[in-house]
């Protein structure tokens, strides 16, 4: 059987890890705390992009590091709600048609994602996808630290991740097919014997063109 | 009395014109060689709009139209591709008059439940303004894309299987059309393999029914394409039409054109180069020279941009197998050219066109279908080369492909090709899991791209060609590595293609010379 691994963001919907974060922050106990905390993340904005620029792991630790504070009960409680305002109206329009696809040709279908995994678990129940790969809060006191468990999901370490799963679940990496809309994501699309770019951004149009990969839009 | 389409090349030939993709090349063919040319197009019908009139009310083997019709009928109107004609049609095309006239008559019996769809099966959904080019304005305006559209065969839920016949083929399609008190289907036949049940059974249908004639066994045993009584192609799509239409009721309409491919500046590109004036052999070689110094886009604009002049040779209407027998009829008044005896060495240059790349590149997969498939079936009777001969081909076989119409094709060519070109082999060790990569059929239903089965079915179509010839040898390759993909050897230069392909003919061989297009059939005897 082979895996189908999916990035979400730009690829499966239209948000990226900024949206569901804003959602965080500003629905916090009061409105006092959702300033504040939103008043952090914008003196944080100036060096989250150059790190997006440099490098996805670094801008994911920034950002995440947003949730500092911010109880386990909450980020439960609000998921819900920001799957539904922020994720699933969001969603490209063939996105759930393709993943359901895969899922009927008896694809192993896996969400990678460096969103967070209660986001993800959410989107991939809705999608049918039967596993989730993403980034974990660190929770101590019940209360997030700020810091993201290791690995980190990004970049390259995504590649590594989907062989070690593919090697666990006994997929033949041949036979997979992955699916992204980034460039950042290139060495994920390597790993497979089926790479694909969905709704590609202008580098991996390019790749895309020279290596002959297929190039899928979604919207 | 000699046939002046079958030409004997004496010391004094001029050299002989032909395609090699996008330009022309001149090649100089030994004396006692045989140029086989193309009849001059017949003349057309003078009022087609009467003549189409005429068939829907004096069909054959049905009643007519009007008399199928009744107030709040379903009645779906299937329609044949932007894939025929070669190159497309002049407008208006002769499916936006037989529409004009057909849609009239549904108004007129109050038929308001009606839908258009273009019955692509898995090839490319055609675009908007192709579809436009097809129906003309005032039937798109009207109707696109809501009552005007493209079939999709991988739309699950709108595909529906009618029955299976008793070699097991399902008749599976367009559940739209099955569902209809009535399905009119509007085809143009462009040469005889075109038309009758694969209007219906094949335009309409989708991957499950098409595996069941278009694998590698099939097209093994098909002896010639051209004659549908020799095709098992034919054979299998006729058992399943026929089926089928015990359980839909099917108004045919067929309609034939002539070969005039080349509007009148370039009508002399059909013609002998030994009888052409001063002034068209001027002209060839003005033409000649301009292609060989033009960027390959420039060319490509030359030749697809320019729709062809085509005339309306028959109109005919009514129950399938009458209406496609005089239909057959006309195609081969058309193109049929007796010609006695097969060549040890078949000679063809390559044109830039095919049904799969309208308003695209013909890549590499399509020259092998043009060489092996379209140009060896081009006879009825017995092949013009002999069993195990020599077929020299011209094209640059440059390894480029159009990424969004041929985007399965790449991986097709490039990896699984170099792994086997044994068609049984590709047929069942990778066609059904490439056939269903979501990937290539999500660019095949909302983009416009050919389903990844369709890449396979290309090269089942090179392969009765594959199992007659002996060697195909290309001339002009701008590349080696495409070639040796397809199987093909090279040579630098025409002599020196003859010159290998003696090696293994025998002595004195017989040389046969295709001179398309524009198109001919060879009937041919032994």
């Amino acid at each position: 059987m082979p895996g189908s691994y999916f990035d979400v963001d730009g690829t499966l919907v239209r948000t990226n890890l900024v949206h569901p974060t804003l959602y965080y922050l500003a629905n916090q106990a009061n409105p006092y705390l959702s300033a504040k905390k939103l008043g952090r993340a914008l003196l944080m904005a100036p060096r989250m992009m150059v790190a997006e620029m440099v490098d996805r792991r670094t801008f994911n630790e920034l950002l995440f590091s947003t949730f500092e504070g911010i109880s386990h009960d909450r980020l439960e409680v609000l998921a819900d709600d920001c799957f539904e305002t922020v994720i699933k109206k969001a969603l490209h329009p063939h996105a759930r048609d393709f993943v359901q696809r895969c899922v009927d040709l008896g694809h192993d279908v896996v969400i990678i994602s460096g969103a967070l995994d209660f986001l993800m678990t959410r989107l991939a129940q809705y999608l049918g996808a039967h596993h989730v790969i993403a980034n974990r809060l660190e929770i101590k006191d019940n209360h997030a630290t700020g810091r993201l468990l290791r690995p980190v999901v990004a970049g390259p370490e995504k590649a590594r991740l989907i062989r070690e799963h593919a090697r666990g679940q006994g997929h033949d990496l041949e036979e997979c097919f992955a699916y992204s809309d980034s460039y950042s994501d290139v060495p994920m699309l390597s790993v497979v014997g089926h790479p694909a770019c969905v709704n590609p951004d202008a580098r991996l149009r390019q790749l895309a063109k020279a290596y002959s990969w297929p190039v899928v839009d979604l919207t | 009395m000699s046939n002046p389409l079958v030409v004997t090349l004496d010391r004094k030939s001029a050299p002989r014109t032909i395609f090699s993709g996008d330009r022309l090349i001149e090649v100089d063919m030994p004396p006692g060689t045989r140029v086989f040319y193309p009849r001059p197009p017949m003349e057309g019908l003078k009022d087609v709009d009467a003549a189409i009139r005429y068939a829907l009310n004096h069909p054959v083997g049905m009643d007519p139209l009007h008399a199928l019709l009744r107030p709040g009928m379903k009645v779906t109107i299937a329609i044949d591709d932007i894939s025929l004609p070669l190159p497309p049609m002049r407008r208006p095309d002769i499916r936006e008059r037989v529409l004009t006239i057909v849609l009239q008559t549904l108004a007129d019996h109050a038929v308001e439940d009606y839908e258009m769809i273009i019955a692509t099966s898995v090839h490319r959904r055609m675009t908007a303004d192709e579809v436009r080019h097809v129906v003309g304005d005032k039937i798109f305006d009207a109707h696109w894309p809501d009552r005007l559209y493209n079939h999709d065969a991988e739309d699950a839920k709108n595909m529906v299987e009618i029955c299976t016949t008793e070699q097991g083929e399902i008749v599976e399609i367009n559940r739209r059309a099955a569902e209809s008190d009535l399905i009119i289907y509007v085809n143009l036949n462009l040469v005889p393999m075109d038309g009758g049940h694969k209007s219906v059974s094949v335009g309409l249908c989708g991957y499950k029914s098409l595996r069941s004639h278009h694998n590698p066994k099939v097209m093994r045993d098909c002896h010639s394409y051209m004659d549908p009584k020799s095709s098992a192609l034919a054979t299998s799509v006729e058992r399943m039409g026929q089926q089928m239409e015990k359980h839909l009721k099917v108004f045919h309409i067929e309609t034939t054109v002539n070969n005039r491919m080349f509007d009148d500046p370039l009508a002399f590109l059909g013609k002998n180069e030994d009888d052409l004036t001063g002034r068209e052999r001027a002209a060839l070689k003005a033409l000649t020279f301009t292609l060989s110094k033009l960027p390959q886009p420039a060319r490509q604009a030359i030749f697809q941009r320019v729709p062809s002049p085509y005339g309306v040779t028959g109109v005919f209407a009514g129950a399938c197998e009458p209406v496609h027998e005089l239909t057959l009829a006309k195609s081969y008044e058309q193109y049929a050219v007796p010609i006695k005896g097969q060549a040890d060495i078949l000679v063809s240059g390559i044109p830039y066109i095919s049904p799969y790349n309208v308003n695209s590149f013909l890549n590499p997969l399509l020259v092998q279908v043009m060489a092996q498939g379209y140009l060896f079936n081009l006879y009825k009777g017995v092949p013009m080369v002999k069993k195990g001969g020599t077929m020299i081909i011209c094209h640059p076989c440059t390894d480029q492909f159009d990424n969004d119409h041929h985007a399965p094709y790449i991986e097709f060519v490039h990896r699984l090709l170099p792994e086997t070109r044994d068609a049984m082999e590709l047929h069942k060790r990778f066609e059904k899991k490439f056939a269903s990569n979501p990937a290539y059929i999500e660019m095949y239903r909302f983009g416009n791209a050919y389903h990844p089965a369709h890449p396979f079915f290309m090269w089942y179509w090179g392969e009765a060609g594959r199992q007659w010839l002996g060697r195909v040898i290309v001339v002009g390759a701008d590349n080696e590595y495409i070639p040796k993909l397809l199987g093909y050897e090279t040579a630098r230069s025409m002599p020196e293609a003859l010159e290998m392909a003696r090696d293994t003919a025998p002595r004195d061989p017989s040389i046969t010379m295709l001179h398309i297009p524009p198109i001919a059939v060879a009937e041919s005897s032994a």
